[in-house]
């Protein structure tokens, strides 16, 4: 299913930014936690390669502890987290975590911010230059480049992350309630335009949210926290469809 | 900066000379005794005479070398280990214990030390003037390092980055406003040893300069060497922040929280960074008190008390 599904998400620039193949993530009896408080266990969760799985839940209850495990920051306390059936040691740059806010780097230009993971990679000045130009252009920043991130809104400041996020390329993407901190306008606007931007990617996407209704629109499937369900949603990304039965049924179980 | 505001900074300055002149001209002895001051004229006109010798620029010249080259290093190595002790436990096991124990020593009273240690006296005054300065610059940086988000670094190590990524674009860069609160007390405190170090043991230089006036009765003289250590000391601290406010021009301002276009940005930061600084006053007045007061146990105390001040110097530049 998933395949087909990231085959489903074209849209313009896809030819250009045709990246590699989204990375299946897996989680096989993970316990997570910090230091040795655990926060969730018994974790068994297989994400497939191109889809987006939306991970509900209510506050506190793991969901950034289990974006920062499948990162590679945190070292499960027991179990395995896999990428393409290898173990994950640490964070890698297939692995593009989004946060919630203020993760961009004040000291540097919204351009600065964007091409960073890429002069991580190797990437030529030129290149860079090029790279980040067209992601800025593709959120629809392409006039500020120059700003530094506290001049620029929440939601614009949400948007350079998603292209510094993407630029380099992940082969996953996981975002930690990215949009949490938008007024409900700017999210459906912000909700767009990373299906968007996704198309064409084929990138794995983990998002994290509190927000049943945005997990409904975005994902391909929902995984409940709470219980350990996940869900298919039948038309993803389509603003048309309407889940009442499903969002009922998922908002009962947190 | 208005020209109103410059008037008052001009008026306040003015109004200080004039009253010394009236106290010291009318010979006022009223408990506190101003008969053997001597005036604003006076010192003045021994000022122009010494500005006209070589000897006067050649103190100028060694004291100045000195806390260049003293505050240099210890800004480099203050940086360095404040950094290595906030960031590595092993560092902090290791160096934590010996700062703590070192650091209330004031660097003044090393002379000693100074003496023993190093074979020349110029290299034992640079000691005392590094000593001075790294402390103010290790604590500084150490607590700006700890307090840095750490989300900044996380979105770097996912991006691919290794520890010297981290370091060179999250760590050093974040912590730099706080570092520039340290480096401006530093520079305070090196002033106050330096001159310190030079009436005790020094050759040459301003301290050393103002001392023999002193034990020779020029209070002409000596007033001639504060005066230019209070000048010097502007000018080194302004510089110093002068450095702070063009390398940390990204920090927010306290009045804009939204967005601000960028264009208004560089034209106000241009305007500003003429804008003088309260600090070299308050950093010359701890001086004239440690010259005063001979080699009074003044190194300790900063003039100021650091990180806070500084952002707000800083946020007068940023839009």
């Amino acid at each position: 299913m998933s395949l087909t599904q990231a085959d489903a998400r074209t849209g313009p620039g896809a030819a250009s930014h045709a990246g590699p193949p989204g990375a299946r993530l897996a989680l096989r009896g993970v316990r997570l936690g910090h230091r040795g408080n655990t926060v969730l266990d018994g974790v068994d969760l297989t994400v497939e390669p191109g889809e987006v799985l939306a991970v509900v839940g209510p506050s506190g209850c793991g969901k950034s502890t289990l974006l920062r495990t499948l990162a590679g920051l945190l070292a499960p306390l027991d179990g395995v987290v896999e990428q393409d059936g290898v173990p994950v040691r640490g964070p890698d740059a297939d692995r593009a975590l989004v946060f919630q806010d203020d993760a961009l780097l004040p000291w540097r230009t919204v351009r600065a911010n964007v091409e960073l993971p890429l002069a991580i990679r190797g990437n030529a000045r030129a290149e860079r230059r090029r790279t980040a130009g067209q992601w800025l252009e593709r959120v629809g920043l392409a006039g500020h480049a120059r700003k530094l991130p506290h001049q620029l809104s929440g939601g614009q400041r949400q948007r350079v992350q998603l292209a510094r996020a993407l630029a380099a390329r992940p082969r996953a993407v996981l975002m930690d309630e990215p949009f949490g901190a938008l007024d409900a306008q700017t999210r459906a606007e912000m909700q767009d335009l990373l299906v968007d931007v996704l198309a064409g990617t084929g990138a794995t996407v983990v998002f994290v949210t509190h927000d049943v209704d945005e997990a409904l629109f975005l994902g391909d499937r929902v995984a409940l926290l709470g219980t350990g369900a996940v869900v298919p949603v039948p038309a993803p990304r389509d603003r048309g469809a309407t889940h009442a039965g499903l969002r009922r049924q998922i908002i009962n179980s947190l | 900066m208005t020209a109103g505001r410059w008037a008052l900074r001009a008026a306040s300055l003015g109004a200080a000379l004039l009253l010394w002149q009236g106290l010291t001209a009318l010979d006022v002895n009223l408990w506190l005794r101003f008969e053997q001051f001597p005036t604003v004229g006076e010192v003045a006109s021994t000022f122009g005479q010494r500005a006209r010798e070589a000897a006067y620029w050649q103190d100028l010249g060694s004291s100045l070398r000195r806390i260049v080259s003293g505050f240099a290093l210890a800004a480099a190595s203050g940086v360095a280990v404040g950094t290595a002790v906030a960031r590595s436990r092993i560092a902090e096991d290791l160096l934590g214990p010996l700062l703590e124990v070192l650091r209330p020593v004031p660097a003044i009273a090393l002379v000693p030390v100074a003496i023993l240690l190093f074979p020349s006296n110029e290299q034992g005054i640079v000691f005392i003037t590094f000593t001075a300065a790294f402390f103010p610059v290790v604590v500084s940086t150490r607590h700006a390092v700890r307090a840095l988000s750490p989300v900044w670094e996380e979105a770097v190590l996912t991006m691919g980055g290794g520890r010297g990524r981290v370091l060179f674009s999250v760590v050093l860069p974040g912590a730099l406003p706080g570092v520039f609160g340290g480096l401006s007390v530093g520079i305070g405190v090196s002033w106050i040893c330096v001159i310190s170090a030079e009436m005790i043991s020094g050759e040459y230089g301003v301290g050393y300069r103002t001392w023999q006036d002193y034990t020779v009765v020029d209070y002409p003289g000596v007033f001639v060497g504060m005066v230019t250590i209070g000048a010097l000391g502007w000018l080194t601290s302004t510089a110093v922040e002068r450095a702070g406010r063009r390398l940390t021009r990204w920090l927010p301002s306290r009045d804009s929280s939204g967005p601000v276009p960028s264009s208004a940005a560089r034209g106000r930061a241009g305007l500003l960074s003429w804008r003088p600084s309260r600090e070299p006053a308050a950093a010359a007045v701890p001086a004239l008190r440690a010259a005063s007061a001979g080699a009074g146990p003044a190194g300790t105390a900063g003039p100021r008390s650091g990180a806070e001040t500084f952002a707000e110097q800083t946020r007068e530049v940023t839009p």
